[in-house]
């Protein structure tokens, strides 16, 4: 069975939520990257989304774009990024997906893309400019190497399109909590209040789908992701652990989300 | 030939929807309402009203005889896009958009511009309907078209400068794409050209086939035949496949695109997508796209801030690839002989964007002789460009 689904499987079981971090690969070098991202699986991650850098990251907003502006100034590419996730792989047996805009990933092939990741220990792909309609390409070659297409699901899809979307996704939903950018924070609605808005969705996303419901975008710290994680089955974290990673604070802050996430 | 796309949107391999799913519904939603607008004869007469009295359509078929006489060789005619309300050919898309996005009940467009005729354009628009406007400019861009954006401010339209990147066309339409989709429920995006994600191509074409309808029937009336050879320019390649429309079955007129060399080809600043690019995905579509080996985008370069966008519209790449469209393409240098000699021939001031094309006029005219008409699409007017130029020729200027 796939790592991915295998962990949701027994965190349901143990009536746990899971957290899931994301970093950008090779932020500001590969080294310094790898180090970040051992200290975060080894500090309560339960699954790592390791992201591709792309010079036009449009769904992206100022702390990641910055990160894979870092990355791809440091020379970071796919090929070193998929060697960084195999020497993990040796060392953790956390589920990795890999987080990456189209391009990178068409460029290097999409079959090949699928036959190294899968070599290098990644269980899943999650490419956010590439919605389902353009998807097959992609997911045929996943298919044979059992890679899991992890499906987003936005506040703007409507529950016949989502019903859609999700009679082919695998391992998990990653539900976008709001309208805008990653690390988005919009002045008017307070961060919780929009998770508390996101319950309504979560909830009918529920009756589209068995699979587990992860909630992501704009949640920075414990109080926000014990609030998502009342609702979701897991909470996805990025911009935040990327500016923390920055400040040495890494560690401290992947320790406050879990027991934030797993004490719900 | 099929010039219409699938029904996701693709032309051969190219096109379709890359965009985050936040979008989708938004694009879905578009494409239903245009598809309805298209077919309305009200929505067709309020537009086409629009471009008659507002815009000031048909704009002239003009054949210039001292360019003619002066290059050597083929009649040569110039589409005077130049002369329609803002300057440029943009102006026909973005009132077909704005009235659509009326239709759909938005209140606000916004907008991404290069050389700032498609910032213009869009802030007149808005003005005209009464809706609110913000436009996305890198800060290159910015400085080099400095008229316009006086102009934008004070049509009313609210200035994003961007920062990232290049600080030029590619990183304005990221950025735009960024607030779009943090305003959808309320905000029209208003793509410049035939880029973007599914329907944008296809729409802006449309829109843009005004200017290939009466070109036909303006070079019918004044020759009694079709042209031999219709020039455009192809940044993103709106006014390139608005001309080429009316054309593309006729398969005796050859149709020539002009993308920017830059400095050549061969030192690698130029934006010859097409030329010299590798299929790619970008800003919300498939097609050729200046990359490194790694996917990551390149910057272009040109002295012309409408033709520096690294990727070009999905369709070009197909017609490219079925041969129904020539693409060559012309330096900073030729373009800016050009944009002297339809100055000081005709006392016509061309936008750097449509130098390029006369630039590629120079080059055909005398092979195909003096029996032939060559169409060449004068897509804009030079106002915006002459501070530019001023600055150009002073650090260019051969000792
Ligand atoms: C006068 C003029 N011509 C051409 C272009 C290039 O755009 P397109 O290739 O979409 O016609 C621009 C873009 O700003 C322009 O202002």
């Amino acid at each position: 069975m796939n790592r991915i689904t295998q962990t949701f499987q027994t965190l349901r079981r143990q009536g746990r939520k899971a957290l899931i971090g994301y970093l950008t690969a090779g932020d500001p070098d590969l080294k310094t990257s790898e180090r970040n991202i051992r200290l975060a699986l080894a500090n309560g991650l339960d699954l790592l989304e390791l992201g591709v850098p792309f010079s036009d990251p449009t769904a992206d907003g100022p702390s990641i774009q910055s990160a894979g502006r870092r990355a791809l100034a440091s020379g970071a590419n796919l090929k070193q990024i998929l060697a960084m996730a195999a020497r993990l792989r040796r060392s953790f047996k956390t589920p990795m997906i890999l987080f990456s805009y189209a391009n990178p990933l068409f460029r290097y092939g999409y079959t090949k893309l699928c036959r190294d990741a899968k070599r290098a220990g990644i269980d899943g792909l999650l490419v956010v400019d590439l919605p389902f309609e353009e998807s097959a390409e992609l997911r045929a070659p996943m298919k044979r190497h059992r890679l899991l297409f992890i499906q987003l699901i936005a506040p703007t899809t409507s529950p016949e399109r989502a019903r859609r979307l999700l009679a082919e996704a695998d391992g998990f939903v990653y539900y976008i909590l709001v309208k805008g950018v990653t690390g988005a924070r919009t002045r008017r609605v307070p961060p919780t209040r929009r998770v508390f808005n996101a319950k309504k969705n979560i909830d009918r996303l529920r009756t589209c789908t068995d699979l587990p419901i992860a909630a992501g975008f704009g949640i920075s710290d414990g109080a926000q992701a014990h609030e998502a994680a009342r609702h979701a089955d897991a909470v996805v974290v990025g911009s935040a652990l990327v500016e923390a990673a920055r400040k040495g604070r890494l560690a401290e802050l992947v320790r406050e989300l879990a027991a934030a996430v797993h004490g719900v | 030939m099929k010039h219409e796309p699938d029904a996701r949107g693709h032309f051969g391999p190219y096109g379709g929807r890359y965009v985050a799913e936040t979008l989708m519904p938004a694009l879905i939603e578009l494409e239903q309402a245009y598809r309805k607008a298209v077919k309305d004869p009200v929505f067709n007469k309020l537009f086409h009203d629009i471009l008659r009295d507002y815009v000031g359509r048909p704009s002239p078929l003009y054949l210039a005889e001292r360019l003619t006489k002066a290059y050597g060789g083929a009649r040569l005619y110039l589409k005077r896009e130049d002369l329609n309300h803002t300057g440029a050919h943009k102006i026909n898309n973005t009132i077909g958009q704005a009235l659509l996005a009326r239709r759909m009940g938005k209140t606000r467009l916004m907008a991404e511009t290069g050389a700032g005729q498609h910032g213009v354009a869009t802030a007149t628009a808005a003005a005209l309907l009464g809706m609110e406007c913000e436009v996305f400019m890198g800060e290159e861009d910015i400085r080099r078209q400095a008229p316009n954006v006086q102009r934008m401010q004070f049509l009313g339209a609210g200035i994003h400068p961007v920062h990232s990147g290049t600080a030029t066309l590619k990183d304005a339409m990221s950025e735009a794409m960024r607030a779009w989709v943090a305003r959808v429920d309320d905000t029209f995006y208003v793509i410049g050209s035939v880029a973007g994600p599914h329907p944008y191509p296809s729409m802006v074409r449309t829109f843009q086939s005004v200017i290939g309808t009466e070109t036909r029937a303006q070079i019918l009336e004044k020759t009694g035949r079709l042209p031999d050879m219709v020039i455009a320019c192809v940044g993103g390649g709106s006014n390139a496949a608005g001309i080429f429309s009316a054309f593309l079955d006729k398969t005796s007129v050859r149709l020539v695109g002009v993308e920017a060399a830059g400095f050549g080809i061969r030192t690698g600043k130029h934006a010859a997508s097409i030329g010299a690019g590798s299929i790619g995905i970008l800003h919300g579509s498939k097609s050729y796209l200046l990359q490194d080996n790694d996917g990551q985008v390149q910057n272009a370069h040109s002295v012309s801030a409408g033709l520096d966008y690294p990727g070009v519209g999905p369709q070009h790449a197909h017609w490219a690839d079925t041969a129904r469209v020539e693409y060559c393409s012309i330096t900073d240098t030729e373009a800016l002989q050009a944009f002297d000699d339809l100055t000081r021939l005709e006392g016509i001031l061309p936008a750097l964007e449509s130098s390029h094309a006369l630039a590629e006029a120079k080059k055909r005219s005398r092979k195909l002789g003096a029996r032939a008409t060559i169409v060449i699409n004068l897509s804009g007017r030079g106002d915006k460009d002459l501070d530019n130029i001023v600055s150009y020729k002073q650090k260019h200027r051969k000792h």
